[in-house]
């Protein structure tokens, strides 16, 4: 018998074999289109996966991007992230500024039941309430009693929101916050289904419970890899609706996240690789949007021990840090160095607040450094030694790198460590005030510049990771909260955020940009500097 | 032989306790946890996180606890994942982890095992070079690279299968094909270096002699006789490797975009999901005890000097 490799029968196999192959490939017609025009399906590449998409219990932007397309708030969000009237058609505020009347629209759950000022009232005793473990309720602190509530010093009962009849809401507020608008389309303001909850508990949003008010509805999630939302016919607007599924992949690989774009099996990844922009621009015409974004990357000095409670070591590293080195060469879609914290494009916000030094050329603010630090005593005989603290991921370590080296070239006797942890490891050093120097991000939870500049008030308590104190400032803050007028409490904000940039506490690094892929196809979609976009306001063109 | 399944299924009791306090006590003593973000949450809500969860409670409490309702068949919830248990991830991932593993372990028998045996009987010929060659180039590349490059090649160029993720929420062939392949790779080249290695030494072997002087048709002395012994290291070696991959590749599984187990199982080492990473690492523990049982058990079917013993 010959060998089985020669044999006729294996032969005959090995055609099958080829055969069944060539029919494999021959039906990749059958995948997946990203944005798929007949079926009006959205493939989408969200940065991470949902850990919760209970409205109340969510953290993250990449759960907004799912959760936002599945309830409305009392004001919700336009293809721009403006604030508009959302399930509330008009409201109206207080001489005081500290009482709003919300009047809503007929509306009702995906069920039928109508959903109501009932729900929101509900809704907002719910997060508010610590049994309910909501990680994110501080947000909603502006709202009377909700700090005290959420504390446990007070029953849920006592939070200022009240349902005055079905369609009437009424919301008191601890001080005036022009800014409520802006607050209330946040998905800790979203109403939830109160017959639901009272009947599931926290299985109320397992996809064969939940009920919705938005636009889509969850139909299945698959952790870790997909959740699928389907066109909620009973939405008040479901006929302008275009989509009619969409599916949110959890990419928390950036390049994968390209790659199922570039192979058209994926119509929108909400971020891109900014170091490979000008491939992408040539790859795929018309699909990289680049937009300023409301995030800060930072550094924060330790201010409660040497040597960074000095203002001029502080001061000092601050300036002699070349910012505008990093947003051109390590971010590379036209990120904007700050030379402030507030980022531009925050609402109702002059933003003209900034380094003393920011106009001078580096050279110069590193000699300016060299002698604020000789004046601190240190020098050849008394060297100073700390260490960067930066996480691991994505560009931070190539940041940090550049950032030990414009420090170092101060002058010979200043010495920097890198020390690159995980992330998690990390915020825990930040947390207990173990590091010297440690890099971190801020992205804000809602347009206001009050939303930055808390982190630095002494009220913050471990989130004000530099520990910094200043009376002044803590001054400053607290009046702005009672100023009902949007433009004077603006102004109070300005001198305090410059009062903290004299002080140093952060060294700001970076304004971040936002970086989509979006298919071109696919109308609606507006760049903002939230980087929100709602499904429910695109489209398909033909 | 059901006398052995037993006693080495008691055995496998103390070994998962083992198994559970070390991972459950290493996995503490890293640091961060499961609540340490980037942003505060209130005090209160944290003391009571910390309560529901019993991480305000010393290790070894701790430890007792979870190993108690362990007893009871009870996993727990997700640390991370407010809205699911662990068995519920462990289900969601299972059939997909396991597809990907049986299937890989089964191309790489038949392929690994044949080129083997070809190598063997072709032994110091052009045919063995090219087989052993390709067999280290397959050992030294790992799936890290072929993964994304077959991606590249097939899916972002010929435009012929799809980079990743499954047909949406469905299984198809066409989407598993990648995976299984890339998967498979170091699997077909461990298992051809090893047949081929035992293929050799069988047939010099005594009992191939005789076979042999009997005047056997060659077919059958290889076929029937030399087969049989040869693939018990294949054996040995693959039955903990299924465990392995059936457990979850996470490179794979994360470069496929697949929804499997070995992916949430790094996902939550990170995270610091204590009770996920407990759950998972139960699973394969689980696995591999089977496994190792189900591979001698095997040998004995194999090889019919150890039916005496």
């Amino acid at each position: 018998m010959p060998p089985f490799w020669t044999s006729r029968r294996s032969l005959l196999a090995g055609a099958g074999g080829l055969t069944a192959a060539a029919s494999l490939a021959g039906c990749a017609n059958s995948r997946i289109i990203g944005l798929d025009k007949a079926r009006r399906s959205l493939d989408i590449c969200n940065q991470g996966e949902p850990l919760s998409l209970d409205p109340h219990k969510a953290s993250g932007t990449w759960e907004n991007n799912i959760i936002g397309n599945m309830f409305v708030g009392l004001t919700t969000e336009d293809a721009h992230a403006r604030a508009v009237p959302g399930m509330a058609e008009r409201w109206e505020t207080s001489e005081d500024g500290r009482t709003w009347t919300f009047f809503l629209r007929r509306a009702q759950w995906s069920d039928g039941e109508a959903c109501d000022a009932h729900d929101f009232e509900f809704a907002f005793k719910r997060i508010l309430d610590p049994a309910n473990l909501a990680e994110y309720a501080a947000i909603l602190y502006p709202i009377m009693n909700a700090q005290a509530v959420n504390s446990g010093q007070m029953p849920p009962d006592n939070v200022g929101v009240r349902a005055l009849d079905d369609l009437t809401l009424e919301i008191q507020l601890e001080h005036p916050a022009p800014y409520l608008p802006q607050l209330l389309r946040h998905y800790t303001a979203y109403p939830v289904p109160k017959h639901k909850v009272e009947q599931y508990g926290d299985d109320w949003i397992h996809p064969d419970n939940v009920v919705v008010n938005g636009p889509y509805i969850l139909v299945k999630w698959w952790s870790n890899y997909i959740v699928h939302l389907q066109r909620n016919p009973g939405f008040w607007d479901a006929d302008s609706l275009t989509l009619e599924h969409l599916y949110f992949y959890p990419t928390t690989d950036v390049q994968a996240a390209t790659r199922k774009v570039l192979s058209g099996e994926a119509g929108w990844s909400t971020r891109f690789p900014s170091n490979q922009v000008d491939e992408l621009r040539r790859a795929l015409p018309g699909y990289a949007h680049v937009a300023p974004f409301l995030s800060c990357n930072y550094f924060s000095f330790n201010c409660t021990r040497p040597p960074f409670n000095d203002v001029r070591v502080r001061q000092a590293f601050a300036m002699a840090y070349d910012r505008d080195f990093v947003a051109q060469q390590i971010y590379r879609t036209g990120e904007h160095p700050a030379y402030s914290f507030v980022p531009p494009g925050i609402s109702d916000y002059p933003g003209t607040s900034r380094f003393a030094w920011a106009e001078a050329p580096i050279a110069e603010r590193k000699q300016e450094a060299e002698r604020l630090l000789r004046a601190a005593g240190y020098g050849p005989n008394n060297p100073i030694s700390f260490e960067f603290s930066h996480r691991n991921t994505s560009d931070n370590p190539r940041v940090a790198v550049v950032v030990q080296n414009d420090w170092r070239s101060i002058a010979p006797w200043v010495t920097v460590e890198l020390r690159g942890v995980e992330a998690q490891v990390h915020y825990a050093n930040l947390r207990a005030k173990n590091y010297d120097v440690g890099d971190g991000a801020w992205v804000a939870d809602f347009n206001d510049a009050k939303n930055y500049l808390f982190l630095m008030e002494t009220r913050t308590g471990w989130q004000n990771y530099s520990g910094y104190s200043n009376p002044a400032y803590d001054q400053l803050m607290e009046a702005s909260d009672f100023e009902a007028d949007a433009a004077r409490r603006a102004a109070i904000m300005v001198r305090a955020e410059q009062i903290m940039l004299n002080d140093a506490p952060i060294c700001p690094s970076v304004f971040m940009n936002s970086t989509n892929l979006v298919h071109p196809d696919l109308t609606g979609y507006e760049d903002n500097a939230e980087d929100i976009h709602r499904a429910r306001w695109f489209g398909i063109r033909a | 032989m059901l006398a052995q399944a037993a006693r080495r299924f008691l055995l496998a009791i103390p070994t998962l306790l083992i198994i559970v306090a070390s991972v459950f006590v290493l996995m503490h003593a890293a640091p961060g946890g499961p609540f340490t973000k980037e942003r505060q949450m209130p005090p209160e809500i944290e003391r009571r996180l910390l309560e529901k969860y019993h991480l305000d409670q010393p290790v070894g409490q701790q430890l007792l606890t979870y190993i108690g309702d362990l007893v009871q068949g009870d996993l727990g919830p997700s640390m991370t994942y407010k809205d699911k248990d662990v068995l519920d991830i462990i289900v969601e991932g299972a059939p997909t982890s396991a597809i990907l593993g049986l299937s890989a372990m089964l191309l790489a028998l038949f392929i690994g095992g044949g080129l083997g045996v070809m190598a063997a009987l072709r032994q110091n010929r052009a045919q063995d070079y090219v087989v052993m060659a390709l067999a280290i180039v397959g050992v030294c590349l790992p799936p890290l690279v072929v993964g994304p490059l077959a991606q590249l090649v097939f899916g972002v160029e010929l435009h012929w299968l799809p980079t990743g993720g499954l047909r949406r929420d469905e299984f198809d062939a066409l989407h598993l094909l990648l995976p299984i392949v890339t998967l498979s790779l170091p699997l077909i080249a461990v298992i051809s270096r090893l047949m081929r290695a035992s293929m050799i030494e069988t047939l010099r072997s005594n009992a191939i002699r005789t076979a042999r002087a009997k005047g056997l048709p060659e077919a059958q002395v290889i076929w029937r006789h030399a087969l049989p012994i040869a693939m018990l290291p294949v054996v040995s070696y693959a039955g903990p490797a299924l465990a392995g991959v059936m457990a979850g590749s996470f490179v794979i599984e994360t470069v496929f975009q697949l929804p499997g187990i070995g992916k949430q199982f790094v996902i939550a080492a990170t995270q610091r999901d204590y009770t996920v990473v407990m759950g998972v690492v139960l699973v394969y523990s689980v696995l591999i005890i089977f496994f190792n049982l189900a591979s001698d058990l095997t040998y004995r079917l194999l090889d019919p000097r150890t039916r005496a013993a």
